[in-house]
């Protein structure tokens, strides 16, 4: 039975959106030995401005780049959450940060509200890595690519130098996972 | 083969890092061009690795620069390119007429952005067809392909560069900021599966050597400045040495030969993919990463039981107008997904003529096709 599987993961530019796409990506592509595919859309700013990352991931080849009916969501920012929350299809995931996003919108879809951001720069130490958290939530919860790939895909996109605190990064946000799981 | 080589032959990338890396397998050695937005990583990749092939990359003063210098470059032995979005490849018109009318070889990308002028920089857009084809003034041949995935860019750079060498003409390269810019699994193939066509040189002595020859494929065959054999080079009309001239039969023979070589030749130019075509009623046609959203709209088509399929070109200049018109016979209409306010399905009207419509479906603000837009003209359609 062949699937198709569509997360965005929006926010706001500097925030690390477009390499935690690409980390999906290569975690399901190169390690797990399926399809995927990674865009963005992106203004002319290098931070701040919306930003969003859309990651299909596939047995089969991916024709259609871009969200049609997104299976996951993440907001990092109340405006992503507000704009893109409709886009959700029945039965969907959103999973938003506590810190950026107080209101919850409400729909057919199951809905988190974690500390992802404070999480980051609290408990591993850098709010930098808080995409890495959010991959580690997303790996968790949806069960689209393996832990063992995720990791192998980190490890080999990161700067050297900072793949433990990467590593403790995606190991927090599966823990955050395992809770609400 | 090895672990280790089948483990680097699958990688993500993008449709520009892709691109790069084709040139770099089709033997290409001299880059010149000015960076811009959607193109740059394509400048950004091969000034990192041009330089270790021994080849040359400069980052030029403006896009008119480039060409020339990529032309001067091609003209002394050089596989030449540039790379650039709509904006620059206004500049380059007018020395891409002069490649063109000289019959220099080289290739140039155009990872199209939303337009007119500087337009939407960071956003896809199809509305270069047209300029590709005609944005030089005169009667003059040109070759433009389109490829829709990240694999499929590294290949068809390889042809545009194949391409050039075969026919002695500009080739452009028609990409977009979907392309250019989405990251996606490719499986690249072996070094010894990749066929580069190498410039066909002249057998005769230097005293004999005719740059501009009439000879019977329209080619005349090409050598690299400094080896000994001296000719002229210019945009001006010229006979067979390459002087100028005013005789009106040479000028005449040389634009008919420079405009019938490559549609005497179009067998080998024109090349498209079908998906589901054999028992379509309705024809999607279309190219680049609308030909995606088309091909996600044909599936969803037929899981509603509409016999939809696809017809994708990859050869957009010369146009496959006969090649569409015979895919025409069983279809109840044809439907033409671009990102642009027609450009392309004003050519397939032209190809069919009255015997089925042509719909429509344009988008003009930045953003891509969705397939559901597709889906929902079919069934208005059917």
């Amino acid at each position: 039975m062949s699937f198709r599987y569509e997360v965005r993961l929006s926010g706001e530019g500097g925030q690390g959106l477009v390499l935690a796409g690409k980390i999906l990506a290569e975690a399901a592509a190169i390690f797990d030995n399926l399809n995927a595919t990674q865009s963005q859309s992106y203004g002319p700013e290098a931070r701040g401005g919306a930003s969003r990352s859309e990651v299909i991931i596939s047995d089969e080849d991916i024709d259609y780049p871009k969200a049609v009916h997104i299976d996951l969501l993440l907001a990092l920012t109340q405006e992503s959450c507000d704009r893109y929350h409709s886009d959700l299809k029945e039965g969907g995931i959103l999973i938003a940060d506590q810190s950026t996003v107080s209101q919850l919108p409400v729909g057919k879809f199951r809905s988190y509200l974690l500390p992802i951001i404070e999480t980051a720069r609290d408990k591993v130490g850098k709010a930098l890595v808080a995409n890495i958290v959010a991959l580690g939530i997303i790996a968790g919860v949806s069960k689209i690519v393996s832990e063992e790939a995720m990791i192998n895909a980190i490890e080999a996109r990161v700067p050297k130098g900072t793949e433990e605190l990467n590593r403790k990064a995606f190991q927090t946000g599966l823990e955050i996972a395992k809770k609400i799981g | 083969m090895s672990e280790k080589d089948s483990t680097n032959r699958v990688q993500v990338l993008s449709g520009n890092e892709a691109c790069a890396m084709g040139a770099l397998a089709a033997d290409m050695r001299f880059y010149a061009g000015y960076p811009i937005t959607p193109s740059s990583e394509i400048a950004e990749v091969l000034s990192l690795e041009l330089p270790k092939t021994g080849g040359v990359f400069i980052q030029m003063e403006d896009e008119i620069a480039s060409m020339g210098a990529i032309i001067g470059a091609s003209l002394a032995g050089s596989k030449s390119m540039t790379a650039t979005s709509g904006p620059g490849f206004s500049l380059m018109q007018e020395n891409i007429g002069y490649a063109s009318m000289a019959e220099v070889p080289c290739v140039i990308v155009n990872v199209m952005r939303g337009g007119p002028s500087t337009g939407l920089p960071t956003m896809p857009a199809q509305a270069d067809v047209m300029q590709a084809r005609w944005g030089t003034h005169g009667d003059h041949p040109i070759i433009a392909i389109a490829p829709y995935s990240v694999g499929e860019t590294f290949d068809l750079t390889i042809r545009a560069f194949n391409l050039a060498e075969k026919f002695r003409t500009p080739v452009i390269l028609l990409m977009d900021e979907i392309l250019g810019h989405v990251n996606e699994k490719v499986v690249f193939p072996r070094s010894e599966e990749i066929q580069v066509v190498k410039r066909n040189r002249p057998g005769v002595a230097p005293q004999n050597y005719l740059p501009y020859a009439n000879t019977e494929s329209g080619v005349p065959p090409m050598v690299s400045f400094g080896e000994g054999y001296r000719y002229h080079v210019t945009g001006l009309a010229h006979d067979e040495t390459g002087f100028p001239t005013n005789k009106a039969q040479d000028i005449e023979r040389l634009l008919l030969r420079l405009n019938n070589k490559l549609e005497r030749n179009r067998d080998q130019i024109i090349d498209y993919a079908t998906d589901q075509f054999e028992d379509a009623e309705i024809g999607i046609l279309s190219y680049g990463s609308s030909a995606r959203s088309a091909r996600h709209a044909v599936f969803l088509a037929r899981q509603k039981g509409i016999k939809a399929g696809l017809f994708r070109l990859k050869t957009i200049w010369p146009f496959a107008g006969q090649e569409i018109a015979d895919h025409t016979a069983r279809l109840k209409a044809w439907v033409v997904p671009e990102m642009n306010l027609g450009q392309i399905a004003h050519e397939v009207e032209w190809a069919v003529g009255r015997s089925v419509p042509v719909h429509r479906i344009n988008r003009v603000d930045g953003n891509p096709i969705n397939p559901l837009e597709i889906l929902a003209k079919i069934e208005e359609i059917c």
